[in-house]
């Protein structure tokens, strides 16, 4: 069952300029204490999505943790949500989702996920070796956006 | 030999830091640190003995091809195989276990029976189950009792159906529970099945003996017990391994090759396909002599100490949920903490230098069968010492205070 497009509006005129605060004081978090707890808050801001959406081909290969990717092209912008089973994976995505979500097709493409990660003092979380499959949901954002 | 001497023979644990802390490596049932003397040998053998072996006519392929042999001698005495031929070299368990369910398909008819110990890691399973899509064989699990040990009534029941084949896991990779291979294998021959046992988990914790084992083949691999990736063994017993058909066919292994057909070598080579992984076999010896020279009863105390340390420190966790922690576990202890998904437990002990394993631990069936996504695993390797422990126990009570915190 595809998810309703309102839910997909509604997530992008409320949540956007919470996503990018959050994405602020994560990068001002000192201590990896502070990090990890504002992580584990910003899974929250994501809305509560329905588990019949929750289908093989809205899964993301390459978690080890389940993660959902939901698309929603709106002219040339693309609206995204997301889904984890694990709370800090969750937040990752809020993070990914603060960077890319209402973007341009060539915005989203010309997204360095590393450099971002990088600046939110989160570098090593984004590897392909990485069992929370962060790296796996960026290029997924990306085949999604071309 | 006192336990800091041994410890400090593995470059990598004085060496790494993980931020501001220390790294505490509890990993090692996924692969174990390797000593200074494996290292070593790899790298003399590449700066001073480097050649393809069994085929060169110079002093240098000989000097190669004699390292190589004398690891399989090794390699026998390690684990008492009766004859050197019946020591395989392959690239791992995975490559063991996916060689014997090939080179068994001739001995195999539609309708046969496969059991397999639902606790198996999939190199244990997914093998089988591809055999019995090729054959029209039925893949079994054997159930286990409530306390995740091998349902013994059940075994003697599905023993009773005459299947073909039997694979089972020495030690459990997730749980460290042991299976009474002895006893089973026993039963298995009195059934006239073929016992197959994956050994990866055991090897390190516990001394096999093949022939006091009593199965038909064991398969292992060289980097969990302190020795390279990229080799293990396959060990048969002769007449068994003779009738095995080739995975890899061509080099090594071939007598003669026309385009009207072609003939096997005799065995361990008829096996051995293609150039070895000869500096991982040098490796492999050498991980040998370093269990040979420091594991011994003390070392395997010490071990055990520390997985009752564990299994107490955890249990004295209130938000702790273990699994299957019996007394006479090896190496390894499974848990979970209530409500809490295992990643976010396993990415929070990490950032205090905490290496340990959170997932499925290619065990799907067993997760399934406890009903899980997933667990942590903490596994001890024989470098591992109190403060390992007590370092992993403090972090993880960091790590439930944090996950617990009103938000």
């Amino acid at each position: 069952m595809p998810l309703p497009a309102e839910q997909f509006l509604e997530f992008d005129q409320q949540g956007t300029p919470l996503l990018q605060d959050a994405a602020t004081k994560v990068a001002h978090a000192k201590q990896w204490q502070d990090k990890y707890r504002l992580l584990m808050q910003l899974g929250k801001l994501l809305p509560v999505i329905d588990d019949a959406a929750k289908t093989e081909d809205a899964l993301v290969d390459g978690c080890e943790s389940a993660a959902w990717l939901f698309h929603f092209p709106l002219g040339d912008l693309h609206l995204f949500l997301a889904d984890s089973d694990a709370r800090i994976v969750k937040g990752l995505i809020v993070l990914l989702l603060a960077a890319t979500n209402g973007k341009t097709t060539n915005e989203i493409l010309a997204f360095d996920a590393n450099a971002y990660f990088a600046e939110l003092g989160l570098a090593g979380q984004l590897s392909p070796s990485r069992s929370n499959g962060l790296y796996a949901l960026a290029a997924q954002i990306q085949r999604c956006a071309q | 030999m006192n336990h800091a001497a041994i410890r400090s023979q593995f470059p990598l644990l004085n060496c790494l830091q993980e931020e501001d802390y220390p790294l505490c490596y509890l990993d090692n049932a996924a692969t174990a640190q390797k000593p200074a003397m494996v290292l070593q040998a790899m790298d003399a053998f590449y700066r001073q003995q480097n050649a393809n072996v069994h085929r060169g006519s110079y002093q240098l392929s000989a000097a190669a091809t004699a390292a190589v042999e004398a690891s399989r001698d090794k390699l026998q005495r390690f684990i008492n195989a009766e004859q050197r031929q019946e020591v395989i070299f392959t690239h791992g368990t995975t490559e063991s276990l996916n060689m014997l369910a090939y080179g068994l398909e001739p001995q195999l008819q539609a309708g046969d029976l496969i059991l397999v110990d639902s606790a198996a890691h999939h190199a244990n399973i997914v093998p089988w189950q591809q055999l019995a899509l090729r054959t029209g064989a039925q893949v079994v699990p054997i159930p286990l009792d409530e306390e995740l040990r091998l349902d013994d009534a059940a075994c003697k029941l599905l023993l009773a159906k005459r299947p073909k084949i039997v694979a089972l896991s020495h030690v459990s990779n997730v749980l460290g529970t042991v299976n009474n291979i002895t006893a089973l294998c026993q039963r298995i021959r009195a059934a006239g099945a073929i016992s197959v046992v994956d050994g990866a988990q055991a090897v390190a914790h516990l001394p096999v003996d093949v022939q006091a084992l009593g199965c038909d083949f064991y398969a292992f691999s060289g980097h969990k017990m302190y020795g390279p990736t990229g080799v293990g063994i396959l060990w048969g017993k002769l007449a068994q391994l003779e009738q095995l058909t080739p995975m890899l066919t061509g080099g090594e292994m071939i007598k003669t090759v026309s385009f009207s057909g072609s003939t096997f070598g005799a065995l361990p080579h008829r096996l051995e396909a293609g150039t070895p992984p000869i500096a991982e076999i040098i490796g492999l010896a050498a991980a040998v002599d370093f269990l040979t020279q420091f594991v011994d009863a003390n070392s395997r105390q010490h071990e055990q100490r520390l997985l009752q340390q564990l299994r107490d420190g955890l249990l004295a966790m209130p938000a702790v949920e273990l699994y299957a922690a019996h007394a006479d576990n090896l190496g390894a202890i499974a848990f979970n903490i209530r409500g809490e998904h295992h990643h976010d437990v396993g990415a929070l002990l990490d950032q205090q230098g905490i290496a340990i394993r959170c997932g499925h631990h290619c065990a799907m069936p067993l997760m399934s069968l406890m009903a899980l996504n997933g667990c942590c695993r903490a596994s001890l390797g024989i470098y591992n010492n109190e403060q390992d422990v007590a370092r992993f126990l403090a972090a993880l009570q960091q790590t439930i205070a944090l996950l617990t915190e009103e938000i």
